[in-house]
């Protein structure tokens, strides 16, 4: 999946002279965390986050604290330089700039000119799709010899059953190294009867087990 | 005391069947009718016929392009790609002859139902075929074409003007039935499931609280497989006073699912025969408090057609009659009739007996996971209650 998928392409900017006041009124009104900071050629030359500016502003607990605080530029606060992705990139690449980096956001920029952001939560959104989770669906975990042709096999049990797939996942079994565990979640209330076919070929079912935890 | 009581029947209700092997099998309502009467505590003048639900009865919930559609299926004209679209192209929910009626009907023995109690010609009313509440709006999924649920609540609305609290203690998520009234701060939703980590439909996330102005009146409470009779009793018992106390709802919906038992072939909680007893006492007991009795009860899942569901549901019709459940011996005529039909042997009594009940050796730890969904399900009504603020 692509970065240009999942951006948005509507991105809330300030430029570097705008003050911290109407930094702090963009990121209450808008319900935001970050703002890039663009020159009038749309480069991106700068971020703030919301807890940048309300470090910089004033404590409300403090009543002869200078006002005029909110009056300096924004440049004056903001990060930089900043980390930016490309449309093409692969969000399995970007996942890891965000654990890596503990970014809240990623500007996205082609030919120099900022066209999009992604969030931290617009990233787990991608990642919850990719689980499956969000739809209906029932999960199966089968152990699966590491071998080519099994993953066919096994979808063609589920094609003969007219069962569709929501979403499939597969990672390395933990002690048997020639093994992988594929989890899918397929859109049936009933898996029984697939189960029971993915038995009588010889895959080894993980879930759904009725006794796992009864004696 | 006696309640006065309707029961939805006719044969032509068992006319809803996907294909012979298939598990959800109406049988199941002929089966709970005839051991109702073999315990002579269901007559003649019980018994309210389902009607035809109309197009435009469907389509306060349904999507006329779905209606037209399950009708075109129903005489075999609708092609594959078609069917696929609307979840009729799975072994689920397939194809067969005459199936825009066979759930219409369903959908009229709800709407029946409902009108019998909210026009005071009974106190409550039982629709064992109805409670398919996995429909969705343009969708048919987990063996339900149309959501009699959320078409009768809708009814309820548009012809009453009145707030319903839907109850769901199917194993599986109520999520048609959810996400039909999601936005809806006159319907409040409760449903207590198995987890959707393994099983379908997936959903029923403790923090599914509703959208917009219907935020606060979804209420979700997975328990964890292999839960049994103390836990979810608890829960459920906690759950329904709560919900009830902070919703005030002028009439009560219930779906049955019989599904929660540990012989059920399709989920993996573990109550017994208990449950069933509980379930419908306690929505009989806040009917009375803060509906004034109304109360309609529906059937749903339950694929142990012969140990678990006539039990579970004759249990409702005896509770919503008496208040009193059924104990000791069934009717051996009962027996007689059908042990040659089914697939095991016939219970011989109304409970489970000690000895069959399985042994969870995780059960401390699984009554703490669900004692913990409760209260983040619960924390929203805690937070006004502490405050001392009424939610509206």
């Amino acid at each position: 999946m692509l970065v240009e998928k999942i951006m948005k392409k509507n991105v809330y900017t300030l430029p570097p002279t705008a003050t911290i006041r109407e930094a702090l009124q963009l990121i209450n009104n808008k319900r935001i965390r970050h703002i890039p900071i663009i020159d009038e050629t749309k480069q991106v030359i700068g971020i703030v986050s919301d807890r940048d500016v309300r470090d910089a502003s004033p404590s409300i607990l403090d009543e002869h604290a200078k006002q005029n605080v909110l009056n300096k530029p924004i440049k004056t606060i903001m990060s930089y330089p900043v980390v930016t992705i490309h449309p093409l990139d692969f969000v399995e690449d970007i996942a890891k700039i965000f654990y890596d980096e503990a970014f809240g956001c990623l500007p996205v920029v082609s030919e120099g000119e900022l066209v999009g952001i992604v969030t931290e939560k617009d990233m787990l959104y991608t990642l919850i799709q990719l689980t499956g989770t969000h739809m209906q669906s029932s999960h199966i975990e089968i152990k699966v010899p590491h071998e080519p042709g099994k993953l066919a096999e096994i979808f063609s049990i589920f094609g003969r059953r007219k069962i569709n797939i929501v979403s499939i996942l597969i990672y390395p079994h933990q002690k048997e190294d020639d093994y992988k565990i594929l989890v899918i979640r397929a859109q049936t209330i009933h898996p029984q009867p697939v189960v029971d076919d993915l038995k009588i070929a010889g895959y080894e079912i993980i879930w759904p087990q009725p006794l796992l935890g009864a004696e | 005391m006696n309640c006065k009581c309707s029961f939805v029947y006719s044969d032509k209700l068992l006319d809803y069947q996907f294909y012979p092997e298939h598990p959800f099998n109406q049988i199941r309502v002929q089966l709970t009718k005839e051991l109702l009467e073999a315990m002579h505590v269901l007559e003649e003048s019980h018994i309210i016929l389902p009607r035809y639900a109309t197009d435009k009865e469907l389509a306060l919930f349904h999507d006329p392009t779905y209606i037209d559609a399950v009708k075109r299926a129903s005489e075999q004209e609708l092609s594959p790609p078609q069917k696929v679209d609307f979840g009729l192209e799975t072994e689920d929910t397939p194809v067969f002859l005459g199936m825009h009626e066979a759930a219409s009907l369903i959908v009229g023995g709800t709407l029946e139902a409902v009108d019998s109690v909210l026009e005071k010609k009974s106190e409550h009313a039982l629709n064992l075929s109805g409670g398919l509440h996995h429909g969705f709006k343009r969708k048919a999924s987990g063996f339900c074409v149309y959501n009699d649920a959320a078409v009768a609540i809708k009814h309820i609305q548009r012809n009453y003007g009145l707030k319903t609290l839907y109850i769901d203690t199917d194993a599986h998520h109520g999520d048609g039935v959810q996400w039909a009234f999601y936005d809806d701060p006159n319907v409040c939703t409760l449903s207590i499931h198995e987890t959707g980590r393994h099983l379908f439909p997936g959903t029923g996330y403790v923090n599914e609280r509703g959208i917009k102005s219907g935020y606060g009146y979804s209420f979700n409470i997975p328990l964890d497989a292999f839960t049994q009779d103390d836990s979810y009793l608890e829960i459920y018992e906690s759950a329904f006073r709560e919900v009830v106390e902070f919703f005030k709802p002028d009439v009560i919906v219930t779906q049955n699912g019989a599904d929660s038992h540990f012989y059920d072939p399709l989920t993996h909680l573990c109550a017994s025969m208990k449950i069933y007893e509980e379930i419908p006492r306690l929505a009989h007991e806040l009917a009375h408090e803060y509906c004034d009795g109304r109360w309609i009860a529906l059937g749903g899942g339950g694929y142990d057609i012969w140990r678990v569901v006539p039990r579970a549901w004759a249990q409702i019709w005896k509770i919503m009659h008496d208040d009193e459940p059924f104990r000791g011996r069934l009717p051996d005529s009962w027996i007689e009739k059908w042990q040659h039909k089914a697939s095991h042997p016939l219970p011989t009594h109304w409970h489970d007996p000690e000895s069959l009940m399985p042994s969870i050796p995780r059960k401390n730890e699984i009554t703490e996971k669900n004692k913990q969904m409760l209260h983040h399900a619960l924390a929203f009504i805690n937070k006004y209650k502490k405050k001392g603020l009424s939610h509206e």
